[in-house]
């Protein structure tokens, strides 16, 4: 009898813990951790005016891609745009949520942010593990007043695959051949040295953690932990710091409106004030929506977020996308459709 | 003569000094663990842990739904596990002296016991996530069970073969079916250890990480067992390999949290258990 | 009479069922084993039609080019584990011996518990341990002098060669000889305690150290037993996750000292499954799975066949 009784009552206790967790559907993502720090701070504030919650995973661009094709997550985000063959054969769509940068950062005693410059191909050299000390003559060359320490240089990369580093790779393939030869673009590459981190967060960490060390990580990461950033030197050959403008400045030439699927790379951009390394993170959706409600409801966020986030992205030093633009994705979520090919945003 | 007495005696003076030492250097590092988990986790405990949900990084937060996720998955893998585990210990206990089935069983299960769970949760996505499409909280608590039955299994067996045989014969001589001379007499005889594998398997999965990485994920929210559940280890995975102070404080107050709870269920298992039954 | 009979029928049909489903669930065990292999058999089939057996071999792991070999992580498993038990055998031995011949009685129970403790510790405890506390003050402490002292040494100079991070190779396997070493002692203690007294009351007889009866008594009679036990501790490591992903620094590329970041096999899966893109890439990481879990399989193997035989040969 006591058995009996101890089973029931711990298995209306359980139906009572599963009773009281079932709530409004919550939308659910995964990707980049380029844009994390935007898209949590967004839900947050998403979910205390609708109620509905979105459940946003950073496990990297790449894993955003695989979740969205395995239709895992009802969106994915990724920082690597993927081209329009690829989102056709996968049967995605992909629009731009913000823009922003990614900042090479450094640990290294008595040198404070900003007072490092250096160039593309000085920056390719340490990644690829020619330069290995920090007082090495093609740095000393580049920043004649810092106090440039004896001390090994630790490379730090991302450990998974990641927008980020695809932005990073991109730009160092444009401005060195040897690294174009040797390493090349993706989301994940072969690196030739250095430690991995997961995530922004694992490479803002292992830098903070690791005297000597330079990495790269999205803007955001590097502001909120007052880390040590360093000059670049754009284009134009003028020596930028990553700020807003900086970005802005790079995100003044794309042009969204005319690219298929959005595809648009934001490297290297011409203008005198444009920040070298800047990139966009790109949502990525089914176009046929087997839960068009889901679908409908990811799209209420993303509106919700062009209309009132724009401040908060602007606060962590995102670029928001441009309100001319901003219309133009709109219109282009007609092509989402549930299987009668009704569209699920009206 | 006596040089050589002299260089035995030294010898087993620095053998056993040795002997000494490697017992401090074995309880420094549990020591210097448990300083650092309690100093970092004390300070950052608080009421606010449970009431409110997992932060975006520069938000406050608590870690109300990594609680109850890791509950409900320890919980419901507790639950699938442990009566797979009693009754192949029972087969293994009562009538595995005969056949092939029972060695083989004994010998697997002792495998799955150390086997590596990451492995574990590699199998749970192939076999639940895959075909499901999700990550869910089911999957995470399956793949928890898992853990739970090689545990369960063996006290069960070792704690049935401690009944004496006697008892089993008395049963019998009553004209007890088996079945029934089992689960009246011989369980019960053995409740208190077969309820010390179940505590001892329970403080095994409230920690594992592994597992649950590619199954429930994690989640920002409270959610239900079919969506991705936010879990104690992976969040503190994830705080701890941030850059955020305050993301680190919340892992170590998890840390604890979890340290805690194995630390209680150790104890308990213990007490339940007499020492004399111990080996 | 009838009424009896039928009881007794009803007896042995429920008996039966009885027995059934507890074979049921015994068998469930096993085919759990089956069920792990074949699903990771067939997850892994991309990659092992691909590469076949010099995945194993293989040190180029690119997800650009899509080439993928398993080497860098296997090896570190490898090798994190070999220094764990290094370190964790000896200290284990000599915590066996302190437990069964040195210490007083009424610590033994206490001390034993305590290093037990160490196995309960959850292994993300061990992480961010290893990575808050342990790691830097190993760059800042050990790892400085351990370059100094060694520098011009060879092959040992080479070893401990590089910029002191506290993350990489060396850090991992250190933090796995802790956890390696309750699992160890252990055993060890366990069959220490089996050997009979009269054995080791004649040696003592004769003259014989502590050292001596330890040396040439106890540790020939229960050989396999330390055996078992430390092959039980490879099998922990080689296995182990948390703690390693979070010091080993997750850098596939080869290793020229022991201070260099690596990876294993479980600290890849951990960094990389969830976003693998390709089928060919998501293969090669369970491929990796199933090499590990084999690697283990087989360790443990031996481990309880130790064991076993050391149990046979004490009922002999």
């Amino acid at each position: 009898m006591t058995y009996g009784r101890k089973v029931l009552v711990s298995l209306g206790l359980t139906a009572g813990l599963f009773t009281a967790q079932a709530m409004a559907a919550d939308i659910t993502g995964a990707g980049s951790t380029f844009i994390y720090p935007l898209a949590a701070k967004w839900a947050e504030a998403y979910k205390a005016k609708t109620g509905v919650g979105l459940n946003y995973q950073s496990i990297g661009s790449g894993g955003g891609i695989k979740q969205i094709q395995a239709k895992t997550v009802d969106f994915g985000a990724s920082d690597k745009p993927l081209k329009q063959e690829e989102l056709d054969k996968s049967g995605l769509v992909q629009f731009p949520v913000a823009m922003g940068g990614v900042v090479p950062v450094a640990n290294l005693v008595g040198v404070k942010g900003g007072e490092l410059k250096l160039t593309g191909t000085v920056l390719a050299d340490i990644f690829l593990g020619k330069i290995k000390k920090w007082n090495d003559p093609a740095i000393a060359k580049l920043n004649p007043a810092a106090k440039l320490p004896d001390a090994a240089i630790t490379v730090v990369h991302r450990a998974d695959g990641s927008g980020t580093t695809f932005i990073f790779t991109n730009y160092l393939s444009k401005v060195s051949t040897d690294w174009k030869a040797k390493v090349g673009e993706d989301a994940t590459v072969q690196w030739p040295n250095g430690v991995g981190g997961k995530g922004n967060e694992g490479v803002a960490q292992y830098v903070q953690r690791i005297k000597g060390a330079i990495g790269y990580v999205e803007y955001a990461y590097a502001k909120q932990n007052k880390m040590n950033y360093i000059d670049m030197q754009n284009k134009a050959g003028a020596f930028v710091a990553p700020t807003e403008e900086s970005f802005k400045a790079a995100a003044a030439g794309a042009d969204w409106k005319s690219a298929p699927g959005f595809y648009v790379i934001l490297t290297d951009q011409a203008g005198k004030t444009a920040w070298p390394i800047t990139g966009a993170t790109f949502a990525l959706l089914q176009k046929k929506q087997d839960k068009p409600e889901q679908g409908k409801e990811v799209l209420k966020f993303f509106d919700w977020g062009y209309a009132n986030g724009d401040k908060t992205a602007s606060d962590l030093d995102y670029v928001p996308m441009p309100n001319d633009v901003k219309d133009v994705i709109r219109a282009s979520w007609k092509q989402i459709t549930d299987n009668s090919n009704a569209p699920v945003w009206k | 003569m006596l040089s050589i007495y002299a260089r035995r005696r030294f010898v087993n003076f620095i053998s056993l000094s040795l002997s000494v030492a490697a017992m401090l250097f074995g309880l420094f590092w549990l020591a210097w663990i448990l300083y650092t988990l309690f100093k970092n986790g004390f300070g950052s405990l608080n009421l606010v842990l449970f009431t409110q949900t997992t932060p975006a990084p520069g938000s406050a937060g608590g870690l109300s739904n990594a609680i109850l996720g890791s509950l409900m998955m320890s919980l419901v893998g507790t639950l699938v596990g442990t009566p797979i585990g009693i009754l192949a210990g029972t087969y293994l206990a009562e009538f595995g002296d005969r056949g092939w089935l029972a060695p083989v069983t004994r010998f697997i299960n002792d495998i799955l016991l150390s086997a590596p769970s990451i492995v574990i949760g590699l199998f749970m996505y192939e076999v639940y996530v895959v075909h499901t499409g999700h990550f869910s909280g089911w999957a995470g608590a399956l793949a928890l069970a898992i853990l739970v039955i090689p545990v369960v299994v063996r006290t069960t067996e070792s704690m049935l073969r401690l009944v004496p045989h006697s008892m089993r014969e008395a049963a019998y001589a009553l004209g007890a079916p088996q079945w029934k001379m089992t689960l009246q007499v011989t369980l019960r005889a053995a409740k208190a250890g077969v309820v010390t594998g179940v505590i001892l398997a329970v403080a095994r999965i409230v920690g594992e990480t592994a597992p649950l990485l590619f199954t429930s994920l994690n989640n920002q929210f409270y959610s239900n067992m079919n969506q991705p559940m936010a879990n104690l280890p992976v969040v503190i995975f994830q705080f701890a390999m941030s850059p955020y102070e305050d993301w680190h404080n919340l892992a170590w107050a998890g840390s604890l949290l979890i340290g805690l709870f194995v630390l209680v269920m150790n104890i308990l298992a213990r007490t339940l258990i007499k020492p004399q039954q111990q080996h | 009479m009838n009424s009896q009979e039928k009881r007794m029928r009803q007896q042995v049909l429920q008996d039966r069922i009885f027995r059934g489903t507890t074979r049921f669930f015994a068998f469930f065990v096993l085919a759990l084993l089956a069920g792990i292999l074949i699903s990771l058999l067939i997850g892994a089939w991309p990659a092992i039609q691909q590469f076949g057996l010099g995945f194993i071999v293989g040190t180029e792991w690119n997800p650009v080019t899509g080439q993928f070999g398993g080497w860098n992580s296997i090896r570190g498993t490898l090798l994190s584990s070999f220094i764990a038990l290094l370190i964790g055998v000896p200290v284990s031995f000599g915590i066996a011996i302190f437990l069964t011949e040195l210490s007083p009685v009424w610590l033994r129970r206490p001390l034993g518990i305590a290093i037990e403790l160490l196995a309960g510790v959850p292994s993300i405890i061990y992480g961010m341990w290893g990575l808050f506390v342990f790691a830097p003050w190993f760059a800042d402490n050990v790892q400085p002098w351990l370059t100094e002292h060694t520098a011009g040494v060879p092959i040992l100079g080479g070893l401990f060669d590089g910029p002191p991070m506290g993350i990489g190779m060396l850090t991992a396997g250190l933090i796995l000889s802790v956890m390696v070493i309750p699992y160890v002692s252990s055993v060890m203690r366990d069959v220490f305690e089996v050997v009979p007294a009269m054995l080791k009351e004649s040696a003592y007889g004769l003259g014989g150290t502590t050292w001596e009866v330890v040396w040439r008594v106890v540790l020939p009679y229960t050989r396999s037993g330390v055996m078992g036990g430390v092959m039980l501790g490879l099998g922990r490591a080689l296995g182990e996750t948390m703690a390693i992903t979070f010091v080993i620094g997750n850098a596939q590329q080869p290793i020229h000292s022991l201070f260099d970041p690596s990876t294993s096999i479980s600290a890849t899966l951990a960094n990389e499954f969830t976003e693998a893109t390709t089928a060919l890439h998501t293969g090669s990481l369970i491929y990796l799975g199933l090499l590990l879990f084999f690697i283990t399989f087989v360790v443990l193997t031996l481990s309880k066949l130790m064991l076993l035989r050391m149990q046979r040969a004490e009922g002999n």
